[in-house]
């Protein structure tokens, strides 16, 4: 791991000074201004029993669906449509630093821009000053469970990106996967098929990966371990498929 | 690890794709300090080898040592040992050139210590300086390629393996790549790749031939003349009669072969081209025909084979035995 801070600084500069990221960032941080200021309106209107924060971390999905993959679908599949994946990996640098520099330098954009809005918040309590509006526990917890959730679905966009040296089919395989984790295990749980009592350990199963009451446990402060291991160890197994991925091509290529 | 030891070694090497055999059974040795040239016509698994010889690729079957390790053994040494240009040479777009060999370089483990004296030497061997802070993305080709160089020399491995690095360049470009190859000369060992023959010659201690994934002629450029070509072939400008000349020459050499003989011009002499296996007859046609009344003579030269027609001779000899065993020992030193 020794060469991981040099791919990971120059991955970082690389984001930074990538049109895209600002493109990525810009759209993000638009889309959640336009989510955050329908939710205040909606709540000058009628009274709610929820926190506008808890309200505004239940659409996390929606930028997760276009964020992730614009953030990782160029990471390796641009590396190897250029063949620079070929000069970097015959550099004294193994597979998984060169994969793990990369995830974490799209982690750390995904978390700057998850961090961006929190102005959002400063600025309503700034112009608010109403506690009623700001409930600091969900606010918290739901910045941790973005954080937390983000280790796996940027691990899945890394492993989309891993398979394609098209940046597109990258981005689309992303973006699939991670409806089909998000919105498809969600839908899963609802299945009439499991409700029979022989079903019971696979309900039991897809209710626990059902990443909406993860949600709602961080909101309400709740941090079970097995949900962190859920996304920790989710991240770590799509990581190793990226590595995987990388060197089976090269083996076939 | 002693001078005496080679610095690659390959034996039985062979790469299948779905297959598809690109490589097949190709075996041969590269001294230290070493500048070998990789020929082949296209498709030939000149690429494949060399992505083998770094590391890069797994191979099918056989084995390859560089300075005593094993490619497939220890791939992490091997990237250490040596420093490699792919085909079409991948940079970074959007970087200048200086990042570029400042992060390359700090994956090649140069200490930070080192490596800014080193990239200014990097940069002044590779005539770069000029476009230290140029985006590389917005280089001309000929500086891309001297990029491409610039990384593969800059951690001094002893092994430099490069794909091809002249092609796409004008004529004064590749000269001062070839200088720059000529330069590393004794120091490191080079392999590189090209289709400019010439190019070759110039700077290759030994040529390997490669067609078909079989190395069908290595050895020194002279050498592989000899092999393929043999014979010693003459250029002669004479008037006189053809019939009596060739029993001049008969009497000179008696394996003297005429391969060509034109129509007298208007000053009645002709050009004739004949081989001669043995060696250089020169000087004693030249007194036989000035003493000679019936013969006037205009020139005679002896004219090389170049690289080229070797190349030509080595890979049609190939198509020609497609089934047969690897035709040749490759290790003609």
């Amino acid at each position: 791991m020794k060469h991981f801070p040099t791919i990971l600084s120059h991955e970082i500069r690389m984001l930074l000074v990538s049109s895209s990221t600002y493109i990525a960032a810009v759209l993000f941080l638009a889309l959640m201004g336009f989510i955050f200021t329908g939710i205040l309106e909606n709540y000058s209107h009628t009274p709610r029993e929820l926190s506008p924060s808890a309200v505004f971390f239940q659409l996390f999905w929606i930028p997760v669906f276009f964020m992730v993959p614009l953030l990782t679908m160029k990471c390796i599949s641009e590396e190897r449509r250029h063949g620079t994946l070929e000069t970097l990996l015959t550099a004294p640098v193994s597979t998984a630093e060169v994969v793990l520099g990369k995830y974490a330098a799209a982690y750390l954009l995904y978390l700057g821009l998850w961090a961006a809005t929190g102005g959002f918040f400063f600025i309503l309590t700034r112009f608010a000053p109403d506690s009623r509006f700001i409930d600091l526990g969900p606010l918290l917890g739901g910045y941790l469970f973005i954080a937390v959730s983000g280790l796996f679905f940027v691990a899945v966009g890394v492993f989309a990106s891993s398979l394609s040296r098209n940046q597109a089919v990258a981005g689309i395989l992303a973006f699939a996967l991670l409806f089909a984790l998000i919105i498809g295990l969600k839908f899963v749980g609802t299945l009439e098929l499991l409700k029979a009592d022989a079903m019971a350990p696979l309900r039991n199963v897809v209710e626990y990966t059902n990443v909406f009451r993860h949600l709602e446990d961080f909101s309400r402060g709740i941090v079970d371990t097995r949900q962190l291991l859920y996304y920790v160890s989710g991240g770590a197994l799509a990581l190793i498929f990226s590595i995987l991925g990388v060197e089976a091509k090269l083996l076939h290529s | 690890m002693s001078d005496s030891s080679p610095a690659i070694e390959v034996r039985e090497l062979a790469k299948t794709y779905a297959g598809v055999t690109a490589v097949n059974k190709v075996s041969f040795t590269v001294g230290q300090g070493e500048i070998i040239g990789f020929l082949g016509p296209n498709g030939a698994g000149k690429s494949t080898t060399m992505r083998i010889l770094t590391g890069f690729l797994p191979a099918t079957s056989g084995s390859v040592e560089i300075c005593g390790h094993s490619v497939a053994a220890d791939p992490a040494a091997i990237k250490r040992l040596i420093g490699y240009m792919p085909e079409n040479n991948p940079l970074p777009e959007d970087m200048r050139v200086g990042e570029y060999l400042h992060y390359r370089g700090r994956l090649k483990e140069i200490s930070r210590k080192k490596l800014g004296p080193r990239i200014d030497e990097v940069l002044e061997l590779c005539d770069l300086k000029r476009v230290r802070h140029r985006i590389i993305g917005k280089l001309s080709k000929g500086y891309r390629q001297r990029v491409g160089i610039a990384d593969a020399v800059l951690a001094e491995p002893p092994v430099i393996i490069m794909d091809e690095p002249t092609i796409g360049l004008d004529p004064h470009q590749i000269l001062i790549v070839r200088d720059l190859i000529a330069s590393l000369r004794g120091r490191m060992t080079v392999i590189i790749s090209s289709h400019i023959l010439p190019e070759i010659e110039m700077t290759c201690d030994r040529v390997l031939i490669i067609n078909q994934g079989r190395v069908v002629a290595a050895g020194t450029p002279a050498a592989l003349r000899k092999e393929f070509l043999g014979a010693n072939r003459y250029d002669l400008e004479v008037a006189g009669d053809p019939a009596e000349l060739g029993a001049l020459l008969t009497s000179l050499d008696p394996d003297v072969a005429v391969e060509e003989a034109a129509e007298p011009d208007a000053d009645g002499f002709r050009k004739i081209v004949f081989t001669a296996p043995s060696g250089d007859i020169r000087e004693a046609l030249w007194s036989a025909l000035a003493k000679d009344s019936r013969f006037r003579v205009r020139g005679l030269g002896r004219s090389r084979h170049t690289l080229e027609d070797v190349f030509l001779a080595a890979t049609r000899r190939s198509w020609d035995a497609t089934d047969a065993p690897a035709s040749r020992p490759a290790n003609v030193a």
